[in-house]
C-alpha cells in the first residue's frame, strides 16, 4: 500500500442524491483527495467518509438497494470517521422518531433523532452557534428542514445545541432528564470517530467543521492505519 | 433584500446582524434545492398518491389539482389547489411538499406561504394570472422555484428572487425533446457565457435581458447561481437518465407517474435511474417490467396556443 504512504486523505462522500458538489468543493479546497461513493467497493481505503445532507429516506433507500448501507455499517463499525450532515446525522443515528414506512439508518452514534423537526421551510434559519471544541470563532449554522437529537447515549458528546423552542413541537423532548432541563436541544454530537451536525456547513463558507473532522478524525485514523 | 444584493448575497452573512436567527434567507432557500439535487420531485393530485411517491424515492411532491396532462384534456382555467388538497398532502407525507401558484399571482403565493409549503412553482402549467410581471419572489419567506426555456428567462427569474430554476420542456405531453431542447439551450447559453471576454458581458447581459453582476457571476462559475432542474415531458427511466447526463441537477416528473399503468413500479424506476444515470445497465434494469407508459402527444402536433412553454417571458 505504498501509493498511500504520503499525498492527500483521501474522503468519500456517499453521492447517492443531495448536496454532494458542496462537501467536495470544501474538502478539496482542505487538501483531501475526494471519492464519490456509489458502490459497496467505492469503500475500500477511505480515510474517511462523508454523508450529505439531502432526503434521508431517499438516500437510505437506494444505500440497501445497491448495497451500500451494510458495507457503511461495516466501516463503521470497523471505525472510518464518518461525518454526516442533516440527512448524514439521521442516517448515523441508531434510533429516528419519526421514519416513513420501512426507513431504517445506517447506524453507529447512540442517539434518536428527529427529521424535520424545526417545522416547514418558512421555519428554516441560518444563525451562530458557540462551538468551542471546534473552533474559537461563532461557526455560522445554516438549518434547512434540520433534524434534531431527541436523546444521547452514554458516550456521546454534544458539541453544539440551540434553543428547544425553535422545535416545531417542543413537546417532543423526553420529560426530565438533562436535555430538556437545559432548554437546548443537541444540534452537533460525536462519539468516537462519527460526527454529525443538523446543519449544513457546507453550504456556508465555514469550514470549521469540516477542518476540524479533517484533522482530529480523518488524519490520526489514517495514520493508525499507515502504520500498522 | 433587493435584486442588487444577488450577486453578492452567498458570499456574505447577509442575515439580519451577527449571530440573530434569520429565516427566508438567500442562502436558506437555495440552500434546500440544493438537498434536493439527484432526486425525482413527482406530481400528484391526492394524499394516497403523495405515499406512493414518498415510499417510491421522491425527494419531495408537487401538489395539484390535476396534472398537466388533464389539465390539457379538460382545459379551462388552472390555478391553485385547493387549500384543503394541500394540507392533505402536508399531512400525508415527511418529504417537502411543492405547490403551484399561476404566473403574477401573488396573492396565491400567499396562500401558499400561509400553509406552509416548502417550496413554490410559479407555474407555466397553471394559466398566467399576469401576462406582463412575474411574481416579486423576494417578498416572501418561502422559496420559490420558476420554468424556463433559455438562459435569459433563468435569469430574469433569479433576479425576481427564484431560489431554484427548472427548465420548462412541455408539461404533460410525454414528450422529453422540449425537455431537452431547454436544458441544452440554457447549458448550451452558459457555455457560451464562460467563453466571452470580460467587455464582451455587457453586450451579453443586454442581450440576455438580465443584469450584469448575475451574468457575470454565471460566466465566470460556468453555471447558475442555483439549482437547475428539468421538468416538463419526462415519462421513462430512461428519460430521467437522459435529462441527468445533459447536466440536469435532477427532475421533475409531472404526468409521467400517475398517468402510466403502474405508478409505483414507474416511479420507483425513475428514481432508481436518476441516481444512477450514468449505468445504462441499472438504467435498463430499471426499466424492465413497468407496464404501460402514459399515452403522450407529440409536440410538434400541438398547435401553437396549446403550448405551455410559451407562458412566461
Amino acid at each position: 500500500m505504498s501509493r498511500e504512504t504520503d499525498g492527500p486523505a483521501v474522503v468519500g462522500i456517499l453521492a447517492l442524491q443531495g448536496d454532494v458538489r458542496e462537501h467536495a468543493q470544501v474538502l478539496t479546497a482542505l487538501g483531501a483527495r475526494v471519492r464519490e461513493v456509489r458502490a459497496a467497493a467505492d469503500l475500500d481505503g477511505l480515510d474517511g467518509l462523508v454523508l450529505p445532507g439531502g432526503e434521508s429516506s431517499v438516500i437510505e433507500k437506494l444505500a440497501r438497494m445497491l448495497g451500500v448501507a451494510a458495507a457503511v455499517q461495516a466501516a463503521v463499525r470497523g471505525g472510518l470517521p464518518v461525518y454526516g450532515t442533516c440527512a448524514g446525522m439521521i442516517l448515523l443515528a441508531d434510533r429516528i422518531a419519526n421514519p416513513i414506512t420501512g426507513q431504517g439508518s445506517f447506524g453507529g452514534l447512540d442517539v434518536t433523532v428527529a427529521r424535520n423537526a424545526f417545522g416547514s421551510q418558512v421555519r428554516s434559519f441560518e444563525t451562530e452557534l458557540s462551538v468551542p471544541q471546534v473552533s474559537a470563532d461563532p461557526v455560522h449554522a445554516v438549518f434547512i428542514r434540520a433534524p434534531a437529537v431527541l436523546r444521547v447515549g452514554e458516550g456521546v458528546q454534544v458539541l453544539a445545541s440551540v434553543p428547544a423552542a425553535r422545535l416545531e413541537d417542543p413537546s417532543l423532548l423526553p420529560d426530565g432528564g438533562f436535555l430538556a432541563s437545559s432548554g437546548q436541544v443537541p444540534v452537533a454530537v460525536r462519539q468516537g470517530s462519527l460526527l454529525a451536525t443538523s446543519f449544513h456547513p457546507e453550504v456556508t463558507g465555514d469550514w470549521s467543521f469540516h477542518r476540524w473532522f479533517l484533522e482530529w478524525l480523518v488524519l490520526p485514523a489514517r495514520g493508525a492505519r499507515l502504520s500498522r | 433584500m433587493t435584486p442588487s444584493d444577488i450577486s453578492q448575497n452567498l458570499n456574505e452573512n447577509q442575515s439580519t446582524g451577527k449571530g440573530q436567527p434569520a429565516t427566508g434567507t438567500s442562502r436558506v432557500k437555495r440552500g434546500l434545492a440544493d438537498m434536493l439535487k439527484g432526486g425525482v420531485i413527482m406530481d400528484v393530485v391526492t394524499a394516497d398518491q403523495a405515499k406512493i411517491a414518498e415510499d417510491a424515492g421522491a425527494v419531495a411532491v408537487m401538489a395539484l389539482e390535476r396534472v398537466p396532462a388533464d389539465i390539457r384534456a379538460q382545459g379551462g382555467v388552472a390555478r391553485m389547489s385547493d387549500p384543503d388538497l394541500i394540507d392533505g398532502i402536508v399531512e400525508a407525507v415527511s418529504i417537502p411538499v411543492m405547490a403551484k401558484a399561476r404566473i403574477g399571482h401573488f396573492v396565491e403565493a400567499q396562500v401558499l406561504e400561509a400553509l406552509q409549503v416548502d417550496y413554490i412553482d410559479e407555474s407555466e402549467v397553471l394559466s398566467p394570472a399576469d401576462y406582463v410581471n412575474h411574481i416579486d419572489k423576494w417578498d416572501l419567506q418561502v422559496p420559490f422555484v420558476c420554468g424556463a426555456t433559455n438562459l435569459g428567462e433563468a435569469l430574469r427569474r433569479i433576479t425576481e428572487g427564484a431560489a431554484m430554476i427548472r427548465s420548462k420542456g412541455e408539461a404533460g405531453t410525454g414528450d422529453v425533446s422540449e425537455a431537452v431542447k431547454h436544458i441544452r439551450t440554457i447549458r448550451g447559453e452558459i457555455a457560451k457565457l464562460s467563453s466571452l471576454s470580460k467587455d464582451e458581458l455587457y453586450v451579453a447581459a443586454k442581450e440576455l435581458q438580465a443584469p450584469y453582476e448575475l451574468v457575470a457571476e454565471v460566466a465566470r462559475e460556468g453555471r447558475l447561481p442555483v439549482v437547475l432542474f428539468t421538468a416538463g415531458g419526462v415519462a421513462t427511466p430512461a428519460d430521467a437518465a437522459l435529462m441527468m447526463q445533459l447536466g440536469a441537477d435532477g427532475v421533475f416528473v409531472g404526468s409521467g407517474i400517475f398517468k402510466s399503468g403502474n405508478p409505483e413500479a414507474r416511479a420507483a424506476a425513475i428514481v432508481k435511474a436518476t441516481a444512477q444515470y450514468q449505468d445504462a445497465a441499472a438504467v435498463a434494469e430499471a426499466s424492465r417490467g413497468l407496464g404501460e407508459a402514459m399515452v403522450g402527444i407529440n409536440v410538434a402536433d400541438l398547435p401553437a396556443p396549446h403550448r405551455l412553454a410559451d407562458r412566461g417571458w
